[in-house]
């Protein structure tokens, strides 16, 4: 059934098409709508879950984590602020190895207040362990909510979904909402190997000293590590089921491509209108979205970039003291290579600035007048 | 022969607390009272080191270790979810008074406030031991810790958690003491049958951090009920304040500090300072008693 719906909405249909048992959320712009719609859900028994109104989103995400270790499937959402108070008990969630999924809307943090769209939030949890997955459009985030159930529970790690504030939080698109019976047959129960239960009973967490804890961070690196082909492998069998098909990354018109451009997330789409008006220029350019961001596709992304004469990555994140946070990424995965090469650095559109169409296309100008990147940072419309 | 007590020790053998700790009495009793059929949510605290280092553990319930200030979060997700999967467990929230007073405040009272259904016990022995007796928000006035050391001793009371829970308006708190196991068992049982948040208190002294003697510990329990510096009460739904344990003749406060290092630097004056705020904490709590009494 197709059906107009805001980004914050789809996130909440994936949750209920996925049958989220336990939701435990806090209000914050621009997510409201995510609870406000399960809570509607869960209220009306459209949706059969127990919503914990906690205080806050430290507590939502301890919730979460605590009834996913009973075995639960469990989901929350939240944004910038919201997410930096949950740093913590994000780290929590992947040592506890709890499944939860997330939904978080990119927005930029303060000071000063703001609330539009930038990716620095989730980008600076990119260590703790969770699997992060950006979307371009509402239907890829509906879409990703119940791929990331079926990942994250098979590889005993939790995932975020991330998208744009307002751009697709609160944009309507038309949304093809998939048959509750296929998502079940995608998507069985949760029924983990591990869990609380009292008859058979056991400590979950305990102390553990440098000769056992070394071992567990390897076993999330390897979770990690398969996360990489079941995200190829789970997003072939939603394509097949729903017509849809996802990967770590998406490629355009890269075939015969001289020169790539990299981004994620709206302002891919963004490029890929750029990428259109180039051809038609006889311009050899492509475009690469990574979609996945954490595990980081490094394979895909050394085999694309070892085939072209040039990279540019566009970041709407900063890691200040150094650079674009996907460029950081990319440049880094290039580097043992034979093949690489020049990549250059884009910072566009913090705080939610807009980036068009012409903006992109003056940052491929630019670069095309380069050999090589004078600097890790190029500044795109900074008006100082 | 009915015995107040139930026989059955679930608390097994091995576990690493100090000798003479309360908070593992207090464990030993909840245990009982509760039976198996029980989840612990364990934040940073004493209990998440004394119930042993992985792959040990000695409650022989499930026990989940959770951040310092995740103690309630983290029950009333395990509650939740047990309950969304049809099972009828007790989840109980098992803290130290850094846990509760302090950090995990915030996490406790939105759980109280949602009356989410869980048990939280706080084991309070009034400061943060497992660091090595830093204060807390329970030190008690004047005490020695590491952070207030004899020069500059606390200077604040130790903070009124049963009036901040009991304006919660849950339907069931109460205090407890290592030293009346009937009355804490009888507490612990109650509790168990009521539906919503409950909050128990249970003093637990602790030698290292108190400077105490462990041979001392229930006797520093008893001490701390019969001079009312810990009076054993039950609230039930904000209201309803009742003195559980009546003392005839109550002891000068002098008889409970001398026997710990924390009080050692107290002059006389501090002593008669710290009787007048017990009395005057008494009348307060009488006029809750008596009115409703």
């Amino acid at each position: 059934m197709k059906k107009v719906m805001i980004g914050n909405y789809a996130l909440s249909y994936g949750a209920k098409l996925s049958r989220a048992q336990v939701i435990g959320a806090y209000p914050i712009t621009p997510q409201t709508e995510v609870v406000e719609l399960l809570s509607e859900m869960c209220a009306s028994g459209e949706l059969d879950a127990k919503f914990i109104k906690v205080e806050s989103e430290h507590s939502a995400m301890a919730a979460c984590i605590g009834a996913s270790a009973t075995g639960a499937r469990t989901f929350t959402a939240t944004s910038s602020q919201g997410l930096a108070l949950m740093h913590e008990v994000l780290h929590w969630a992947v040592g506890a190895r709890t499944p939860v999924v997330m939904g978080n809307i990119n927005r930029a943090l303060g000071p000063p207040w703001t609330i539009w769209t930038e990716q620095t939030d989730s980008l600076a949890q990119r260590d703790t362990g969770w699997m992060q997955v950006y979307a371009q459009n509402n239907q890829e985030v509906i879409d990703s909510v119940i791929q990331a159930y079926k990942v994250a529970e098979a590889v005993q790690l939790p995932a975020m979904v991330v998208l744009a504030a307002f751009v697709l939080s609160h944009t309507s698109e038309t949304v093809d909402i998939p048959e509750q019976e296929k998502v079940d047959e995608f998507l069985p129960s949760y029924d983990p190997e591990y869990k609380i239960d009292p008859d058979n009973p056991h400590a979950f967490g305990g102390l553990t000293g440098p000769d056992g804890y070394f071992e567990l961070r390897y076993q999330i690196q390897k979770a990690m590590e398969d996360a990489l082909a079941k995200w190829e492998e789970i997003g072939r069998e939603f394509g097949d089921l729903f017509g849809r098909h996802y990967g770590l990354v998406e490629t355009y018109k890269v075939e015969d491509a001289r020169e790539l451009i990299i981004s994620s997330a709206t302002l891919a789409s963004t490029a890929r209108g750029v990428v259109d008006e180039l051809r038609e220029k006889g311009k050899k350019v492509g475009l690469l979205r990574i979609r996945v961001f954490r595990p980081f596709p490094a394979e895909t992304v050394r085999s694309l970039l070892s085939a072209v004469d040039k990279a540019i990555v566009v970041d709407r994140n900063i890691s200040f003291g150094a650079s674009g946070i996907f460029y950081q990424e990319v440049k880094a995965t290039m580097y043992n290579e034979k093949n690489k090469p020049p990549i250059f650095g884009v910072i566009a559109g913090l705080g939610g600035r807009d980036v068009t169409v012409k903006d992109i296309m003056n940052i491929y100008e630019d670069v095309m007048k380069q050999d090589e990147p004078k600097s890790d940072i190029i500044w795109k419309g900074v008006k100082i | 022969m009915k015995l107040s007590i139930p026989e059955k020790e679930i608390l097994g053998h091995g576990h690493l607390a100090c000798q003479g700790c309360g908070a593992a009495l207090a464990m030993r009793y909840a245990l009982k009272a509760f039976g198996t059929n029980t989840a612990l949510s364990v934040p940073a605290c004493c209990w998440s080191v004394i119930d042993g280092p992985f792959p040990h553990s000695s409650v022989n319930v499930p026990l989940f270790h959770t951040a310092f200030e995740t103690a309630a979060s983290a029950a009333s997700g395990i509650k939740a979810g047990f309950e969304v999967q049809g099972r009828d467990v007790t989840v109980v929230a098992w803290a130290g008074d850094g846990g509760t007073y302090d950090i995990g405040i915030q996490a406790l009272s939105g759980a109280a406030e949602r009356n989410d259904d869980l048990i939280y016990v706080c084991y309070d022995n009034e400061a943060y031991m497992n660091t090595g007796v830093q204060r807390s928000g329970s030190t008690p006035y004047l005490s020695w810790t590491t952070t207030t050391p004899v020069k500059h001793p606390k200077d604040r009371p130790k903070k009124d958690i049963i009036s901040i829970m009991a304006a919660h308006r849950i339907p069931y708190l109460a205090t407890a003491s290592v030293a009346f196991p009937e009355d804490m068992i009888a507490k612990f049982k109650k509790a168990k049958e009521i539906k919503g948040t409950r909050f128990l208190l249970v003093f637990s002294p602790c030698p290292p951090g108190w400077r105490t003697n462990p041979i001392n510990t229930v006797k520093l329990a008893r001490l701390a009920v019969e001079t009312r510096v810990f009076p054993l009460i039950e609230v039930e739904n904000g209201r309803n304040w009742k003195l559980t344990k009546k003392v005839r003749k109550e002891k000068p406060v002098v008889e409970y500090l001398k026997l710990q290092g924390r009080f050692k630097h107290l002059t006389e004056d501090n002593v008669a300072e710290i009787q007048e705020n017990v009395n005057r904490e008494w009348e307060i709590l009488m006029d809750k008693v008596g009115k409703d009494e």
